[in-house]
């Protein structure tokens, strides 16, 4: 599904004397089968964007916002379809677990959006469970309490792929999550983006994980897009980040550097090509 | 001096598990001490022990000499040890700035007179003194967990624990809270800086690092992240910039071992002089 999001606008508040445009004449196109990464600071309108696409708020104005076959401006827009076609990870989704065993949790929205047997129900929970790497059989009937951190975040992360969503959103997915956790996490998208999910949409304020894994970004500046494109390309042309109150990724900085040296590496900023371009430099 | 003597610390909730097992460590006055571990490692857990929030199953915790076991010793103990959560959120109780500062000294009894320098003297050391009469909900990710460290400062403590303090904030926010912190340690505080950012762990001057509990490694960030294959055991890794340059040497680079950015840099300014 292409996401298409024309002059969008959206502010909060109703009266005029405290009003707040969170989103500003916002244009942007995702692609079906990108790994789409956006960043930019807090307060640059990242949530208020993402919250749109699924219909959890409306525009306040835009001239035009559909999420394939779905146009959210139409008022007979299906909206229970649409977010079970566009899944939400909010940040911290393990603070919104709440039933009484890990079933019960995944399977909630399930039972929301469609109307299925008990089998068809158990089906679709254990290949959930199972696509997030937990064991099905031993985790079913435990209390989501009594489970880690990481655990918790996954069996979050299935109760929304449990319907299946061909687009999926996160908040700053990784957040909080030790390194090991974070890299398997990682390793989990990149599992199910090749599966029924098409488009990964993400929040990220870590430049080096957005550099290695988004093929496209968008970089929000006070609810504007300030750039978009292949991370190499948006963080190229960014000299003043203190301006849009980010940092260069590690490979990033290090190329700025050598080219006041006059050492230029042509490089797409992943770790792997950055140290696979300084080798060949350094043969030459 | 020792400021905090931990002594066969045992602590476990309710379901029986432990989550410290027998800890034993000294924290010297001044020393910028970082503490990282998986979720689920006791970080969090330690932090609330030393500030009485829990109390120890079995062994001890002293800080200045004071057991935070001795209910006569806990506002005491708390007026020592200022404790900075993860959810700047959470932590701000009062709707004007300079109300929420003043929160913690009003509670142990400060003449109003001093309140007015302390919260002068918290608000310019995280530097927000022009936000002072603004509301917290306005402000950004890292203003807000600079007035929870404002707060915490305005009670005087002699040490300040920040459990992961930064997790929640953007780029921006981050390198504001680790530059306000070197700073106040710089100016002789205490400070323990619970982490999962490998980066922020390179300011210290010595590294803990906690498994299920028990510690498992611990010397200057130099030392420990020498020790690769412990921390991988330990469920972490390196810094960015260390994981970089270990990759170009195995590439056949000759390049020294790094920690941050800034000396990664040089290493390859050198290289390219040389060629």
């Amino acid at each position: 599904m292409q996401i298409v999001c024309k002059n969008l606008t959206f502010t909060y508040g109703k009266d005029k004397r405290i009003q707040v445009d969170a989103v500003k004449n916002l244009s942007l196109t995702i692609e079906e089968g990108e790994f789409f990464g956006i960043i930019g600071e807090t307060g640059s309108g990242k949530s208020t964007f993402i919250q749109q696409l699924n219909g959890l708020i409306k525009p306040t104005t835009s001239d035009e916002l559909k999420v394939g076959e779905f146009d959210l401006l139409d008022k007979k827009c299906d909206y229970k379809k649409l977010r079970s076609k566009v899944g939400m990870v909010f940040q911290y989704p393990e603070y919104q677990l709440f039933a009484e065993s890990v079933f019960e949790d995944v399977a909630f929205g399930l039972k929301n959006f469609e109307k299925l047997n008990e089998k068809e129900i158990e089906e679709m929970v254990r290949s959930a469970i199972e696509i997030v790497g937990l064991d099905y059989e031993k985790i079913k009937d435990k209390s989501p309490f009594d489970l880690s951190g990481g655990q918790k975040r996954r069996v979050a992360i299935a109760g929304v792929l449990v319907t299946k969503p061909e687009v999926l959103i996160l908040d700053e997915p990784a957040s909080g999550l030790d390194p090991e956790g974070k890299e398997q996490l990682l390793e989990l998208l990149h599992k199910i983006h090749n599966s029924f999910v098409k488009t990964i949409i993400m929040v990220s304020h870590d430049m080096n994980m957005v550099v290695e894994h988004c093929t496209k970004i968008a970089l929000f500046n006070k609810g504007e897009i300030y750039s978009t494109g292949k991370p190499f390309v948006v963080f190229e042309k960014l000299d003043n980040l203190e301006k849009v109150g980010l940092e260069q990724p590690l490979t990033g900085y290090l190329k700025k550097e050598l080219e006041k040296k006059k050492v230029s590496v042509d490089t797409d900023l992943t770790v792997d090509d950055f140290v696979e371009k300084i080798v060949e430099k350094i043969k030459k | 001096m020792k400021v905090i003597e931990v002594k066969n610390l045992c602590y476990s909730y309710g379901n029986g598990r432990e989550v410290i097992k027998n800890l034993n460590l000294e924290i010297e006055k001044g020393e910028f001490v970082a503490i990282i571990g998986h979720n689920g490692s006791g970080k969090s857990t330690f932090a609330k022990l030393l500030n009485a929030l829990f109390t120890p199953n079995n062994g001890e915790v002293l800080i200045d000499g004071l057991n935070t076991k001795d209910k006569n010793s806990i506002y005491e103990i708390r007026k020592k040890v200022g404790v900075v959560f993860q959810n700047p959120d959470n932590q701000l109780v009062a709707s004007i700035v300079e109300d929420d500062v003043a929160f913690g000294p009003e509670n142990i009894g400060v003449k109003r007179e001093e309140i007015e320098e302390r919260i002068n003297f918290a608000l310019s050391a995280v530097n927000m003194q022009e936000f002072r009469k603004k509301t917290p909900t306005k402000l950004s990710g890292g203003q807000k967990q600079r007035i929870a460290i404002a707060g915490v400062l305005a009670i005087k403590p002699e040490i300040l624990v920040l459990d992961e303090s930064t997790a929640m904030l953007d780029p921006r926010g981050r390198k504001e809270i680790i530059d306000i912190v070197k700073d106040l340690n710089e100016k002789g505080m205490t400070v323990i800086l619970i982490t999962h950012y490998m980066e922020e762990v390179v300011n210290a001057d010595r590294v803990i690092v906690l498994t299920e509990g028990e510690k498992v490694l611990e010397g200057t960030p130099r030392e420990v992240f020498k020790k690769k294959e412990e921390l991988k055991k330990a469920g972490l890794s390196l810094p960015p910039a260390t994981i970089l340059a270990d990759k170009l040497r195995e590439k056949g680079v000759d390049i020294c071992e790094v920690l941050t950015p800034e000396e990664l840099k040089e290493e390859l300014c050198k290289l390219f002089v040389k060629i």
